[in-house]
Formats: structure tokens, C-alpha cells, sequence
């Protein structure tokens, strides 16, 4: 095993009752969750009895979904349960946490779920994502593990990040997914510098960076406008235009013609899209994403929608006026996903068995994920730093 | 002068140019790297190495950093050049807020496993923005390692350590000395984070210094040693994770204590080990700080002068703890 030291690794731990002993079941994935090695410890817990490598193949993408030419149905309910299981995810949350059940800030992603499924059934397994504060989408549409997921936002061991980020610091990266991010454009600068990385050690995946409208405002959407488009990096910039920066109106705060002008006058070309409309995120997010996977440098996508919710989830949103709600739910992304499912020849009945199992599974979640245990107390002394960790 | 005769910036330059050619993910990015950098700590490695490695960038610190963050992430080496310490300052949010704290936020299925380098310290006539010592904000971040070498050889042998560690490291260069020449040894070995250099030993008093600070505490020590004083003197070389045992231990036996520091000494790293120090050493004389004062760094001659640490300041604070 000693080819492995020098590989990236860390240990999942379990304990299991062989003949009434206790012993320690230790599995060590790679950096890229791909198992490496099975040890099962003796009674001591201390001393490998059997040891075995494994080279399992890379976990089953949630990318591979029916090809869109030749299984069109297929195709939209994958994309459409993708949808729904973010709406269900995001509405759960949003009641657990003003119920007091979930710590931290919620920011729900309802109504803009077609932007992260649109732009993330585009992507490869091995294409990187960054994300921002409202990352549960991305994070979903991705690929990651729902019950990680779930168990992160409720502060649990067994979360995605073993229970030290929360929401707004959720990360994935068994499926490329570098991070939500509690700073506003925090990721555009990690997104340029990932595909910098990427095209350094050979590889041809790209990176998609997803931010708000209100980024397009911080100087580091500037800087990575230039910088992607002067190393022609493999960069998707996904501005997530949800029609509000916090508690404020964008149109209020950004000036001129919007995102898009703003990154073509760096050269960097892109489209404006309905952001509701999942099919045509998609479709734009693929044309966009193989330019950029050619060679052809950065693009930008610009998805226009609305977020139904108030900024986090104890915001009533008062700010802005039903008519404008009215006028956005009547254009639901969710729906329209549905409707366009049905037109495609899907059965009313098969559709909402899809709505109740994907009900069904987000509830199990959230029942599983109550019942686990708290990180002890040791993990918040770990993983700090190696060199001077805390004594 | 023998052929070994190098400049400290030719010593950066060849460290990191063999650190290249054995791991082939490190890469460099930062402003005007391609012409060798502003120190000549660069010179020669965009010839060997090419555009790929050796990134010239746009004036976007914070892009530079948090690219090298990203670089990182996807399993490179990033060595980010950050020109001199004052420019690192719009390039905080990517260091503090993202750099030190992936690992931890993502439960550590990430590392941040780089190198930012930033030449620091007075330098003459450089005033208020060029010139500044803000080495302790680091150290009061978690998750960040902390380098501040003071010798062409001590910069070579931490400079390895950071480029084959998984952690972050702040790599603090001093500047002013760049062109200072040294007898540099064939070997040039990897130096641990956290052991300080002891440089001489004696039984009357500590001396605790580093970075720009060190060669005038060599100087101050050289005077007190004519004039019978025995200094115990230390180059801590990194402030974190710092040699707390070797100062603790040597102020044990000598119960006095001078640390000796460039910048502002209001909570500079100074600070802590004064306070540490007096935490662990109960049979303790006197301690004494010696650093600049709380203003910006002046431009004229004769105000920066305030600034600076002269060998006088420092042989006076010793007599001042000898006394008590
Ligand atoms: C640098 C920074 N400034 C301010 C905040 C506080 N904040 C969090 S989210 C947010 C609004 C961001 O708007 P937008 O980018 O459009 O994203 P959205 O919330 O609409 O998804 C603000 C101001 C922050 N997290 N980071
Ligand atoms: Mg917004």
C-alpha cells in the first residue's frame, strides 16, 4: 500500500459486531471520494486484521441522464426531478430551520431551480462547480449526496463537510463541487484559478462558476472577467439573476445594461436566457460549456429569474410588491417544467408518483438526518492546519 | 569573494527552480514574475519553465490569490506572488476568508496547499503604503502557517518545507535584504516550521528577533557580548507555528527578556511572545519589547527614522532588565 501514502486520502470510520467483538471498519476514499482501501481492526481497534485494496470505478454521475435527442421524455423528468427534489429540499429546510430544528441561515434557492439543473445536466462528473451563500441547488443538481447534504444543514457528523459548514459552506468534491461560499463573489476568483489548475495538469474539464446578480457589483467580477478571458480558461460564468441583492432591488444598484455587457466588454461572450426555463438553460449552458471545453475561452450565461422566497428564511420580503410575486409564480420554472414533462407524453399519474417519491425521499432524509449524532467535540480542534494545529 | 557568494534573491530563485523540476505542479503566479519579479526572486524561472508555469498576471491581487486558491483545489501547487506585503491587503478576503479556512469549512476533504509570498518591511523611503509589517494579522488567523525568515539559508530551507507542506503558508520575505550577499553552503536543506535558530547562547538575557529586525539584534548582541553580557539569541524564523519551547526554556534559566521586532509593536507578534513567555515563566525579571512605534510609516529621513530599529534601542532595554 505504500503507493498510497502519498495519495490524498481520508478515513471513513464504522464499528461492527463480529461474534460479539467490537471491531473497526475503516475505509479510506481518495481526494475524489474513489475507495482505496478496506481495513477491518482487530479488537484493539488499533491493528488492521484484513486489509484490501479496492479500485472501485468513480462514483455513478448524476450527469448521465437519457440524452435529450433520443429519450426526450426521459430527459425532462430527469431534468424535472432534479427540480422538484431542490424545491422539496429547499422548503424543508426553510420550515426546519423557523420551526428552530436547523441552525444557521437558510437561503432558499425556490424558483430559480432551473438554473442549476439547466446549467449542471450540461456538465461532466469531473467539470468543477463554485457556488455562492444559496449553493443547495447547485450542490443537488451536481450530484451530491442528498442525505450529506441534509445532514450538513442540520450540523451533523455524517454531513458532506462532517458538520463545520453548514449552508452557506457546503462542498462536495467527490462530484467537483468546490464549495458554497460565504462572501459575495467569493467564488469567481476559485473558479478562474481551478480552471488555471485544470488546463496545468492536462486535463479538459471546465468550471462553472455560479453567482448573483449582486456580485456583478464586487471588484472581484471585474478581475475574473479579465483574467478568465486573457487565458482563454475553460470558465462557464453563470450569473444567477434572481432580481435581488439581499433585502434591495439590482435595479436599483447596477448601473448600465447588466451582467452580460459587463463581461463582453472583457471579450468575454455569452447569452441572456430565461432563466425558468430549464431547456433552454440547458441548451445554451451545452453550447456555451463546449466552446469553452474547445479552447475557445470563457463564456457567460445570463439566467434571468426571480426568487420566490425572502433572502433567508426568516425574510418576509416585504420590500417588493405581490403584484411582482404574482407575477413570478404565475411563471414558475417548477411548473413549467411539468408542464412541458406532460406535453412530452408523460402520464399525470407517472408524474405525480415522481412528485411523492421525490417527497418521500427528502422526508426520509430529514428524518435520518434528525436522529444522527452531533460532531464531538474533538472535531472542532481538527483539520485546522497541520503545521502549529491547535495544541 | 568565493563562488558561493550569492544574493538572497538569487537563493529564492534557484530554491524554487529546483522545487520545480521535482514536482511538476508547482507553478507560479503574481505580477511582473515574468521578467523575474521586482526582487529578482524570480529571475531566470519564466526561461526555464515557461508561460504555463510561470503565470504573468493582470494587477488583480485578489484574483491572484483566490486563483491560486482554486489552483489548489484541483490539486496543484500554487506559489502566489503578492509583490510586497502592503498589496496583500485587497487580496484579504481570498486569504483570510477562503484560504485559511477550506480545509476546515469543508470538513477536510480539501487543502489549501500553497504558498503566498510577500517581501515586507521598512524599506527606505518607502512611506506609508510600501512598507509596511503586518505579519501578527496572519498569525491570528487559524488554519495559516506563518514564515518570516531573516537569512538567504533560512529562506531557502522554509521555502522547501512550505512547498511540501499541505498547509497554507505566508511566506513573509525580507525586503530590504533581497540584495544583501551571503557564503551560501552546498546544500541548502529543508528547514522545519517552528524550530528558531539559536544564535548564541548566553545566561544573562533572551533576545528574541526575526525578519528585518534580526540582523540589527545581531549587531546589538555582538556589542553586548564585547561588554560581558551573555545573550541567548534566537531567530524564531516562523511565528506560526513558533518555537514557544526553545523561549520559554532559554528565559527559564536567563529570567530576562528582549524581543525585537520591526512594525508596530501594539499587538505585533512581539506581543505574544511577552505574553507567552510571561504565562509559562513564573520566576521571571523583566520583559521588554522593542518595536516601532503606532504611526504610519513616514516618508522624510528624519521621521522614519522613528520607525526604525536601531542596535542602541535594543542594548538599552537590555540594560534596563539587567538592572532589575
Ligand atoms: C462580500 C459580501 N458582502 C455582503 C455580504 C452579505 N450578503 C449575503 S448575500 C447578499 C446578497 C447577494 O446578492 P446576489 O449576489 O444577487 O445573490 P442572491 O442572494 O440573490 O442569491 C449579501 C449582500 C456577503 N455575504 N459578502
Ligand atoms: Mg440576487
Amino acid at each position: 500500500m505504500r503507493h498510497l501514502l502519498h495519495r490524498r486520502w481520508r478515513l471513513h470510520e464504522a464499528f461492527v459486531k463480529i461474534n460479539g467483538i467490537k471491531r473497526g471498519l475503516w475505509r479510506a476514499v481518495d481526494h475524489i471520494e474513489h475507495p482505496v482501501c478496506l481495513s477491518l481492526m482487530g479488537a484493539r481497534l488499533d491493528v488492521p486484521v484484513a486489509s484490501r485494496e479496492v479500485t472501485a470505478p468513480p462514483r455513478p454521475s448524476l450527469m448521465q441522464i437519457p440524452s435529450h435527442k433520443t429519450d426526450h421524455c426521459a430527459f425532462l423528468r430527469e431534468l424535472y426531478r432534479r427540480m422538484k427534489a431542490i424545491r422539496v429540499f429547499e422548503d424543508t429546510c426553510v420550515a426546519a430551520h423557523k420551526a428552530g430544528e436547523m441552525p444557521g441561515y437558510i437561503h432558499s434557492s425556490a424558483g430559480q431551480e432551473a438554473v442549476p439543473v439547466g446549467v449542471c445536466s450540461a456538465l461532466r462528473t469531473d467539470d468543477r462547480i463554485t457556488s455562492t451563500h444559496r449553493g443547495h441547488g447547485h450542490g443537488l443538481a451536481k450530484g451530491s449526496d442528498l442525505d450529506g447534504m441534509m445532514a450538513e444543514l442540520y450540523g451533523k457528523e455524517a454531513g458532506l463537510c462532517g458538520g463545520k459548514g453548514g449552508s452557506m459552506h457546503v462542498a462536495d468534491f467527490s462530484v467537483g463541487m468546490l464549495g458554497a461560499n460565504g462572501i459575495v463573489a467569493g467564488g469567481i476568483p476559485i473558479a478562474c484559478g481551478a480552471a488555471q489548475g485544470l488546463r496545468l495538469l492536462g486535463s479538459d474539464a471546465i468550471v462553472a462558476c455560479f453567482f448573483g446578480d449582486g456580485a456583478v457589483n464586487r471588484g472581484p467580477f471585474l478581475e475574473g472577467m479579465n483574467w478568465a478571458a486573457i487565458y482563454k480558461l475553460p470558465v462557464l460564468f453563470v450569473c444567477e439573476d434572481n432580481t435581488f441583492s439581499a433585502f434591495t432591488h439590482s435595479s436599483t444598484t447596477t448601473a448600465g445594461p447588466g451582467p452580460l455587457a459587463r463581461a463582453e466588454s472583457c471579450g468575454v461572450s455569452g447569452e441572456r436566457v430565461d432563466g425558468n426555463d430549464v431547456l433552454a438553460v440547458h441548451e445554451a449552458a451545452l453550447r456555451l460549456s463546449s466552446e469553452a471545453r474547445a479552447g475557445g475561452g470563457p463564456r457567460f450565461l445570463w439566467a434571468k429569474t426571480y426568487r420566490f422566497s425572502g433572502h433567508v428564511s426568516v425574510d418576509p420580503a416585504a420590500y417588493r410588491s405581490q403584484a411582482d410575486l404574482d407575477a413570478a409564480l404565475a411563471h414558475d420554472p417548477l411548473a413549467l417544467a411539468r408542464a412541458k414533462l406532460a406535453k412530452a407524453g408523460l402520464p399525470e399519474a407517472d408524474i405525480a408518483a415522481l412528485d411523492s417519491e421525490v417527497q418521500a425521499d427528502i422526508l426520509r432524509s430529514q428524518a435520518r438526518a434528525r436522529t444522527l449524532p452531533y460532531p464531538h467535540r474533538a472535531q472542532a480542534f481538527m483539520d485546522v492546519q497541520d503545521m502549529g494545529a491547535p495544541a | 569573494m568565493s563562488s558561493n557568494t550569492l544574493t538572497m534573491g538569487e537563493v529564492a530563485a534557484r530554491t524554487l527552480a529546483d522545487e520545480m523540476r521535482r514536482d511538476p505542479t508547482i507553478w507560479v503566479l503574481g505580477e511582473d514574475v515574468e521578467m523575474g519579479g521586482i526582487f529578482a526572486q524570480y529571475k531566470g524561472l519564466f526561461q526555464e519553465f515557461g508561460a504555463q508555469r510561470v503565470v504573468n498576471t493582470p494587477i488583480s491581487e485578489s484574483t491572484i490569490m483566490g486563483a491560486g486558491l482554486g489552483a489548489a483545489l484541483v490539486g496543484t501547487r500554487p506559489v502566489i506572488e503578492m509583490r510586497i506585503a502592503d498589496f496583500v491587503l485587497p487580496a484579504i478576503d481570498e486569504l483570510v476568508n477562503q484560504i485559511a479556512k477550506v480545509r476546515y469549512m469543508f470538513g477536510g476533504q480539501a487543502r489549501a496547499s500553497l504558498v503566498a509570498r510577500m517581501p515586507h518591511g521598512l524599506m527606505a523611503g518607502s512611506a506609508a503604503q510600501h512598507s509596511q509589517i503586518i505579519e501578527s494579522w496572519f498569525v491570528n488567523v487559524p488554519g495559516l502557517v506563518v514564515a518570516a525568515p531573516s537569512t538567504a539559508l533560512d529562506l531557502a530551507g522554509l521555502l522547501r518545507t512550505a512547498l511540501r507542506s499541505d498547509d497554507p503558508v505566508v511566506f513573509f520575505e525580507p525586503k530590504a535584504l533581497f540584495k544583501t550577499s551571503a557564503d551560501m553552503p552546498d546544500d541548502w536543506p529543508a528547514i522545519p516550521f517552528g524550530k528558531a535558530a539559536h544564535l548564541s547562547a548566553g545566561d544573562d538575557v533572551t533576545i528574541v528577533s526575526w525578519a528585518q529586525a534580526m540582523p540589527v539584534a545581531k549587531t546589538a548582541a555582538a556589542e553586548l557580548a564585547d561588554a560581558r553580557v551573555g545573550v541567548d539569541l534566537f531567530d524564531l524564523r516562523s511565528l506560526w507555528p513558533w518555537d514557544r519551547d526553545a523561549i520559554v526554556a532559554s528565559v527559564a534559566r536567563t529570567r530576562r527578556l528582549v524581543v525585537v521586532q520591526e512594525g508596530v509593536g501594539a499587538a505585533g507578534f512581539g506581543a505574544e511572545v511577552a505574553a507567552t513567555v510571561g504565562e509559562a515563566v513564573s520566576a521571571l525579571k523583566g520583559i521588554r519589547r522593542v518595536a516601532s512605534p503606532r504611526i504610519p510609516v513616514p516618508f522624510a529621513p528624519t521621521l522614519e527614522e522613528a520607525c526604525w530599529i536601531r542596535p542602541g534601542m535594543i542594548t538599552k532595554a537590555v540594560k534596563e532588565v539587567l538592572a532589575l
